[in-house]
């Protein structure tokens, strides 16, 4: 057991430290460029994609220092690397695992040159947590596919160029898993209709897709017909290491420490309540426990031992304080806690009570509480399904 | 980064996990009646557990708590009655704290097995702190030492004692003392109550208060690493028995109110798990970080563990509440360990004095 890490290891992580001193403006002296330059320098230093494989441009660099470069990259507050973040978080990853040679060539350096957005086609209206049910129908007319149906809380919809889109190409099957196929699709073909719905906070991020009579070339399907649940279920593992995610969060306690400082309650310092000193301490020790799982999940990765489910844990975690941490800094601070950004009494300038209306991304998308609990359930614990 | 254990720990491991199968099942923990299991405790020792993180030059392996996590996570899994946790403080503090002499005293014999040590370090049940340290330290000892774990099954004991600012550790011939057993909820876990009458120490050192914080961080890793066994063992216990008992035509594990609470379960011990083992690593590696370490681990473990000793229980139904089902051993472990060198209170407020609050 130790926390070292090889010289070559701690050279790169200088060597990210010296590139950040150098590259890293302040948000308050970042002009108009800096966004478009700072993607072409991380990409000349093939941090993007910094794992996969040099031949479609990515970094081929190990586990252990894509967790540094993240770490250092949460540490300093960068912004993302890329543009085409879920095309740098699952869709490329999917398309080197199951893709052909020249949807590699195709699709891949756009993803890692920030020039296309994807978005996800997963869920339906009446197919969320049961993915593998989906009824949009693809169905095979010579060299094309035709596709019908709708998709619903696609994130990005509005602006994005490509859409991988889970379909069902066989309806007669044994198991609800067969028979789906994974598509690659432009948005803009003829027949897509993008309709963006409102969230709770205002912001319209995500929407309805309708598809009627939409030709899909049979070479964007991504792995074989009737196998995309397996595309599926790689691009849902992709999430893995929760490294960067936890920097950040251990930010955010930091920032609610201040903000428990500068708090008075009934006229004394917050800071002097042990309910609020508790509640501090609790945190701290979740988002500790994450970050020493993920250390663990990552060592047993890197000697080469089979993962179970074990992800699931950090993400309980991750869904929990998302939505407690921002509730108790909203309460701490009382009338004043549920001012929005705008009003001249909005705490720390709207920010908890913003991001207090945020937590669904991160607790609904990508696998309810309930679902990862049912995982653990049945795949480590041995339980039977419901 | 490795953050997990060497092949050769892994073997130490699959030796306590067979000892505590063969020697030491529940059923010859059950039938402890208080005294030490002489013949386990040699055991114990021959197998070279004792001497783990002892020096070599005083007779021990060299080790360090690293490996000694390994066999105390194994033994608490099966409840062991064996004072592993008193042992390794007196070890700890002694090599830490003692002079030359009394360290090539007495390490020898905690190797060997030969001393086997109590160790009362707070008087006051709720007050981990040199304050609460009433037991004055002098030529001889006067007092009552409340509280002082494993004495009933010691041969000496190691006890803290203040005079106005002066922390002082005593090594004490438990035959000198009267001890008093003190009836508690976890039979695995014997404590005494001490009362000494002008006897002379066989050994006395001082130490400052950070050692003391230390010796307490150091207790508080250990528990915790036992209780992580322990707590696995519930589970596995609890998630057997949902697996086949049927109500309603179906495996109780079946619904989500069963299998949910174990996944919760199953997320609650491996976070204190990973806490535990940084906690442990800290001890040896960065003693500054043990503090935030230790305190983030043993409040997350308290209340966890208590809640899973509390489910193990009533997950179980009727049969869980029987004596002769081992799920409540664990509910009584887990009551014991919440209050053991400071509960989640005491530690989630310290960790926050120490992040700066
Ligand atoms: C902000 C946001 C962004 C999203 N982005 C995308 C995207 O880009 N692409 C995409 O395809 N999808 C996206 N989704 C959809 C997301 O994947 C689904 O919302 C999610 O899988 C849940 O499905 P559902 O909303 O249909 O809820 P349902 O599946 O209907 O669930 C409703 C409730 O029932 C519970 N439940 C369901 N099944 C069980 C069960 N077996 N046991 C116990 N409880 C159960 C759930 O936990 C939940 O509380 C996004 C969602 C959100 C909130």
């Amino acid at each position: 057991m130790d926390f070292d890490f090889t010289p070559e290891e701690q050279a790169f992580r200088a060597e990210v430290r010296e590139f950040l001193a150098e590259n890293l403006p302040s948000r308050a002296e970042r002009g108009r460029g800096f966004m478009g330059e700072w993607l072409r320098k991380v990409r000349d230093r093939r941090w993007v994609g910094f794992s996969w494989p040099e031949e479609y441009g990515g970094g081929a660099g190990s586990l252990t220092e894509q967790a540094i470069l993240k770490e250092e990259m949460a540490l300093a507050g960068a912004p993302p690397l890329g543009t085409s973040s879920m095309g740098l978080a699952w869709v490329g990853p999917g398309i080197i695992q199951y893709g052909t040679d020249e949807q590699k060539q195709r699709f891949i350096p756009d993803i890692l040159d920030s020039k296309v957005n994807w978005c996800t086609g997963y869920s339906e209206p009446n197919h969320g947590s049961d993915l593998a049910a989906i009824q949009t129908k693809a169905e095979r007319v010579g060299d094309h596919y035709v596709v019908n149906g709708q998709k619903i809380w696609t994130t990005g919809a509005p602006w994005a160029d490509w859409i991988i889109l889970l379909t069902r190409t066989a309806f007669e099957v044994e198991r609800k898993h067969d028979g789906i196929t994974c598509l690659l699709v432009p948005m803009d073909s003829p027949g897509i209709d993008v309709r963006p719905i409102e969230n709770m906070a205002g912001d319209r991020n995500f929407a309805e897709v309708f598809f009627t009579d939409v030709q899909v070339p049979v070479e964007n399907r991504l792995g074989e017909e009737g196998k995309g649940w397996a595309v599926t279920i790689s691009s849902l593992a992709n999430e893995r290491s929760s490294i960067g995610e936890v920097t950040q969060m251990f930010a955010k306690l930091e920032a609610l420490k201040n903000l428990v400082r500068s708090t008075k309650r009934q006229g004394k310092p917050a800071a002097d309540d042990p309910a609020v000193r508790r509640r501090l301490g609790e945190f701290e020790a979740k988002i500790a426990a994450m970050k020493y799982n993920g250390l663990r999940y990552l060592t047993k990765q890197l000697r080469g031992e089979p993962l179970s489910s074990e992800t699931s844990v950090n993400k309980l975690h991750r869904a929990n304080l998302e939505i407690e941490m921002d509730d108790f800094a909203v309460e701490l601070t009382g009338l004043a806690g549920v001012q929005l950004p705008g009003s001249d009494e909005a705490v720390d300038g709207g920010r908890w009570a913003r991001s207090s209306l945020g937590w669904p991304s991160v607790v609904i998308g990508g696998g309810t509480p309930n679902i990862q609990r049912n995982i653990i359930a049945e795949r480590i614990l041995g339980l039977p399904k419901d | 980064m490795d953050f997990g254990f060497t092949d050769e720990q892994n073997l130490l491991r699959e030796q306590v996990l067979r000892f505590m199968t063969d020697a030491c099942p529940l059923s010859v923990v059950r039938a402890q009646n208080g005294g030490l299991p002489r013949e386990l405790w040699q055991q114990a020792a021959d197998l070279g557990w004792l001497a783990l993180i002892v020096p070599e030059a005083h007779g021990g392996i060299g080790l360090k708590w690293v490996d000694l996590a390994v066999v105390l996570e194994e033994s608490g899994r099966g409840l062991s009655p064996l004072p592993l946790v008193s042992q390794a403080l007196a070890a700890t503090a002694i090599g830490r704290c003692a002079g030359d002499d009394a360290k090539s005293e007495w390490l020898p014999k905690i190797a060997a097995g030969d001393a086997v040590f109590g160790v009362g370090l707070y008087d006051d049940a709720t007050w981990i702190d040199a304050e609460g340290i009433r037991l004055s330290g002098g030529a001889t000892l006067t007092g009552t030492k409340p509280f002082v774990s494993d004495a009933t099954v010691a041969t000496h004991l190691l006890l803290a004692t203040r005079t106005g600012r002066e922390l002082r550790l005593a090594i004490v011939d438990a035959e000198d003392a009267t001890v008093t057993a003190q009836a508690s909820i976890d039979r695995t876990k014997p404590f005494g109550s001490t009362t000494l009458d002008g006897i002379e120490p066989l050994a006395m050192f001082p130490i400052s208060t950070d050692d003391l914080a230390y010796l307490t961080d150091c207790g508080a890793v250990a528990v915790t690493l036992e209780g992580i066994g322990a707590a696995e063992a519930v589970l596995a216990l609890t998630t057997d028995y949902a697996k086949n008992r049927i109500q309603f035509d179906n495996p109780i594990g079946k619904y989500q109110g069963v299998k949910h609470r174990l996944a919760d379960m199953f997320v609650d011990i491996e976070s204190f798990k990973s806490l535990a083992y940084c906690a442990t690593w800290a001890i040896d590696n960065a003693p500054d970080e043990l503090p935030r370490a230790a305190s983030l681990a043993k409040a997350y473990a308290s209340d966890a563990f208590a809640r899973i000793g509390i489910d193990g229980v009533g997950l179980h139904g009727a049969i869980g509440f029987t004596a002769e089902y081992d799920a409540q051993l664990y509910l009584k472990r887990s009551k014991w360990l919440r209050s053991a060198f400071g509960d989640a209170d005491y530690h989630y407020q310290r960790a926050a004095s120490l992040g700066g609050l």
